[in-house]
Parts: structure tokens; sequence; C-alpha cells
């Protein structure tokens, strides 16, 4: 049973209508919401005058606040530069080697370094720079081109086996496919096994491999396999590898070679960037 | 159920929605025709709408600061053009944006912000909304191609953290660009100012992208100086990867900084 619409003396007027028995009472919108709706009409009009907003025939309205997020973007940098400015420079232009006997130096270095480098060396020597294979581990003792403070920053500065950079660091191991024959390479990479201690496959072969080595490898290598850091010819002697001293691995890189590729920094790192990330990896526990 | 008070009352002689107000109408009473109508509403909410948009987006087709003047942007060469279908077919814009947007913590970490200029031959653009991965916007040059040929193959190889899927079988899958003529020519309809010569020549120009030891100086006379030719991948014949890798490692390098001058005013 629909009730009778039950409608007090003070109770506001309806709209008229009514929908099976509903009926709606014509309620004024109350006074604060009427006048916030107001309000942002005034703030939209002065916030169009304020900001960049209205089009016209060649370029928008600039806005009387002169807001533009490139100047604040441009403004905000150059704010963190000054900041640092005084530090930057003392950092670019002291001998290398100060760096590490100056404490602030040392401490502003090392945390600026870690920043450039979880930003721009992290993809390839991993977050915590222990490498990955291919990508040379910079926690440990091994160095292919040095890990002196001096190295390390030409290293950075410059890349390696680039093209941008003329100065990169350079060295190119012939791929041996070409060169030796089939039987010499799997002496050569018997011997370069034993080198390391390990057992090698075919004990016969490893010790024929020693003329081969010394004949194709020592050059750079060294009679003793202990490498060469001026040509980055990596120490076959120390158990690290950078792409594997299992014997397909090895085999692999005799016969067609390696050639990684780190770009040169100088392009798009400042020099006091350039030596922070220096210092930040002469102090993870190799540096020289 | 069926009884008087299911009948509907009698409207009011001055059922205009108000009630019986005794009022003058005003101008806002008017508003009242629109609620009583729901065709004329949804027709004047439509207008209403529409001149929001056109404000918006209208401009953009004829201030001449929307796209800045730059030096060196250039349409995509044939391989790089097939490396974007193949970004776009497997879905990398998901999570990967190409927009660098103008704040302090972006432009440290990714380099200067994106031009408008810089996707202006992108059809679609590649801005993205979301980003699992970083930004790829100026990865060119970034990285060697070995590494994206790792990183392609199995990106937990060398970023023992990421959530990237594996794409090595891009390696094997070699393309030969027979329809890449009819892809520069398309994005010539929508205004890329790719001209006839290049479209005649792209079969040409897409493989001569790849050897560094044949004959490039057509594609580099049609393309500019600023063209990487190299064997990206490393391996022989042309693969998805080495197109892919050609079009990252172009991604942000073409616009010439040190001959631009960023208006503040934009």
């Amino acid at each position: 049973m629909a009730k009778e619409p039950q409608i007090q003396n003070n109770d506001p007027e309806t709209t008229g209508h009514e929908w099976d028995g509903i009926q709606e009472f014509n309620n004024p919108l109350p006074r604060w919401w009427v006048w916030v709706f107001y309000l942002t009409i005034v703030w939209g009009i002065w916030y169009s005058v304020a900001y960049p907003a209205w089009p016209g025939i060649k370029e928008a309205t600039a806005g009387y606040m002169g807001w533009s997020t490139r100047a604040n973007v441009a403004e905000e940098i150059a704010a963190a530069e000054a900041a640092n400015a005084g530090i930057n420079e003392k950092l670019a232009s002291v001998e290398l080697t100060a760096i590490q006997g100056d404490d602030e130096l040392q401490g502003y270095a090392t945390s600026a370094g870690a920043a450039v480098f979880k930003t721009w060396c992290a993809q390839c020597h991993g977050s915590g720079a222990a490498g990955a294979k291919g990508y040379p581990n910079l926690q440990d003792d091994a160095w292919l081109w040095g890990g002196t403070m001096e190295d390390i920053h030409t290293t950075v500065t410059h890349g390696i086996r680039n093209e941008e950079d003329p100065d990169a660091r350079y060295s190119e191991m012939p791929a041996f496919g070409e060169i030796l024959e089939k039987e010499e390479i799997g002496q050569v990479v018997n011997y370069v096994m034993t080198l390391s201690g390990q057992e090698p496959r075919d004990a016969e072969a490893a010790t024929a491999g020693e003329q081969v080595f010394l004949d194709n490898c020592a050059a750079c290598h060294m009679d003793d396999g202990t490498g060469d850091r001026a040509q980055g010819a990596p120490n076959l002697t120390d158990a690290i590898w950078l792409y594997g001293g299992d014997y397909d691995t090895v085999h692999d890189t005799v016969t067609y070679s390696r050639f990684g590729v780190m770009p040169p920094w100088n392009q798009r790192l400042s020099e006091a960037e350039i030596r922070a990330v220096t210092t930040y990896v002469h102090q993870l526990g190799g540096g020289e | 159920m069926a009884n008087e008070s299911n009948k509907k009352p009698a409207m009011p002689a001055s059922a205009t929605g108000v009630g019986d107000r005794p009022k003058k109408k005003t101008f806002l009473d008017r508003h009242q025709i629109l609620e009583r109508n729901v065709t004329l509403l949804a027709v004047l909410s439509l207008i209403v709408v529409s001149i929001g948009g056109i404000v918006q987006i209208a401009p953009l087709f004829w201030l001449e600061n929307t796209i800045e003047d730059v030096e060196g942007m250039r349409p995509y060469t044939p391989l790089e053009m097939a490396g974007r279908n193949i970004y776009i077919r497997e879905g990398c814009y998901v999570c990967h944006s190409q927009m660098i947007r103008p704040m302090r913590d972006e432009v440290e970490r990714y380099g200067h912000y994106s031009l408008a200029a810089e996707s202006q031959y992108d059809h679609p653009f590649q801005w993205g909304s979301k980003r699992t991965g970083p930004d790829l916007a100026r990865v060119g040059g970034r990285y060697s191609d070995e590494w994206h040929v790792d990183h392609l193959r199995d990106p937990q190889s060398v970023v023992p953290e990421s959530v990237m899927p594996k794409y090595g079988y891009l390696e094997d899958r070699l393309i030969e660009g027979e329809h890449i003529g009819d892809v520069l020519a398309t994005n010539a309809f929508v205004g890329v100012p790719y001209s006839e010569e290049m479209i005649e020549n792209a079969q040409a120009d897409f493989a001569a992208q790849i050897d560094p030891y044949g004959d490039f100086d057509g594609l580099v006379e049609r393309y500019g100086e600023n063209v990487n030719v190299r064997n990206f991948d490393g391996a022989a014949g042309i693969s998805e990867a080495d197109a892919l890798i050609a079009y990252l490692q172009m991604l942000g390098t073409l616009v010439d900084f040190s001959t631009f001058t960023p208006v503040a005013s934009r």
C-alpha cells in the first residue's frame, strides 16, 4: 500500500512532480556550495590570466606570473650546481691522487660518485659493481687496464674500444680461428687452463699448447700468462674470468676473440663527475 | 496495488519545476528547460565539452612555438623505421616511456628534457604513460651494441634486478625489408618528409646501414652524417635485433643541443 505523501506545513515546496508516490522537495542549494561554485569561476578566470592559457595567433598568453616549467627546471638545476660549485671545482682541479688525502673531498666524491655510478654505470657493471659476463667486476683486484686513480680516470673519461673517442683505450685480440689450426687452438686452450691451475681437458695437448702460446699469445699475455695492462691483455693465471674459464668458453674466446666496448664519458659527464665516480670505483675494494 | 494513489496527480498549473513559488522568472530559472529535456542537455553538453577540447588541442596546429626549430632532426632511416615497428609490435611502450619531463630528477638521470621536435616524425608517438623500465628517449649511444644484444637476449644477465622479458628470438628472425618502402611511403603520406628518392631506395638503404664495409654513401647522403652504420648485433644477416638496436642507438641523439637554446616561455 502506497502511503499518502506526508508533507508538513513547514516543509519547503515540492518541485511539483511525482513518480510512484515519490515527491521531490525543491530545496535551494546550500549557501556554502553556491559560494564555492562562484569562487571556482573567479579562480578559473584569475588562473587563465596568471598562467599560460589562452592561445593566440602565434603563441599562447604567457600569464603575468611568468611561470615556465623549463625555466623552473633550469633554475632548480642551476641552484643545485651552485650549491656544489665550490667543491666540484676543487674536485676537478686538485691532483687525482690528492682526493683521497682530503677527507671532505673523499667523502663528497664517494657519495656523488655512487650516484653517478648508479645512473650511468650500473647497467653494465651491476648496481653493486660486481659486473656480469663480459662486463668487468670492479670490486676485485683484477684490472684489465689498471686500477690506480689515474688508470680508472682515463678509462672512464675515454672509454674502451669505442668509435666516438680517438683517445679511447684500444686493443684487439685477433680471432685465432682464422690464424691457427683447429688442433693448435685445442692445445692452447688446454694450456691456458693449466695457467690458472685448472685441470686441462687433455694434458698432452696442454703440454703441446705451451709452444703455441709462446708463439701467438705471449706478446700480449706475457710468457707466463700474467697479461699486460698497457694493452688491456688480461692476466690468465688468476682464475678471474671476464667471459668464463671453462674449456668451451676459452675455446670461443680464442677462436672468435672478444671485443668489449665501453663508452667515453667525457661527452656526458663533467670532469668533477668523472673524478667522483673514479673515486667511488677506486674505494670499492680493488683500488691500487 | 492498483488504487488511487498510483495515479499521477495533476500537475500544478505553475509546474515549471519550482513548485508554485510566486517569483519572477529569472535567467537561471530557464536552466530548468535543460533539466527537463535530456536530448537538449546532451547536445549542449557535447558543445561545451567540444569547446574545451578545441581550446586545448586546436591551437597546437597553428601556434608557431608548438614545435621548436632545431638542428639535426631527420626522418628515421629504413632500418631504424623497421626497428621502430618492432618496438611497437613487441609493446615496448607499455613499460618504457620516451618522454623526459622537465624536472630536475629526470633531466639529471636521463638527459635534456624531450622536445616536441624530437617526436615530430613519430606516427604514433611513443611517449608512453608508465615506466616499469627506464625512459628510453635518450638511450642512444648510452650503451654498446654488445650490451644491447646481451640485454635483449637475457636482461637479467646484465641487470639482475630487471623484470624485463627475454627477446633473444629477435636475433634469429632475419628480415629483408621488402615492405619498408611502403612503410616510408605511408609515413610520407601523413607528413614525414621522405623524398621520392628515399622511398625508392628504401630497401637498399635498409641493407646498407648494416654493413660498414659496404657502400653506404647513398644512405648518408639521403639521411645525413648522424646515421650509425654498423653490424649492430654482430652476427651475419639483418635480424630484427639489428633493426631494433639501430633504432635504440639513434633515440635522442639527433638534435644538436649545441645549437639549441630553449625558450623559457613554453
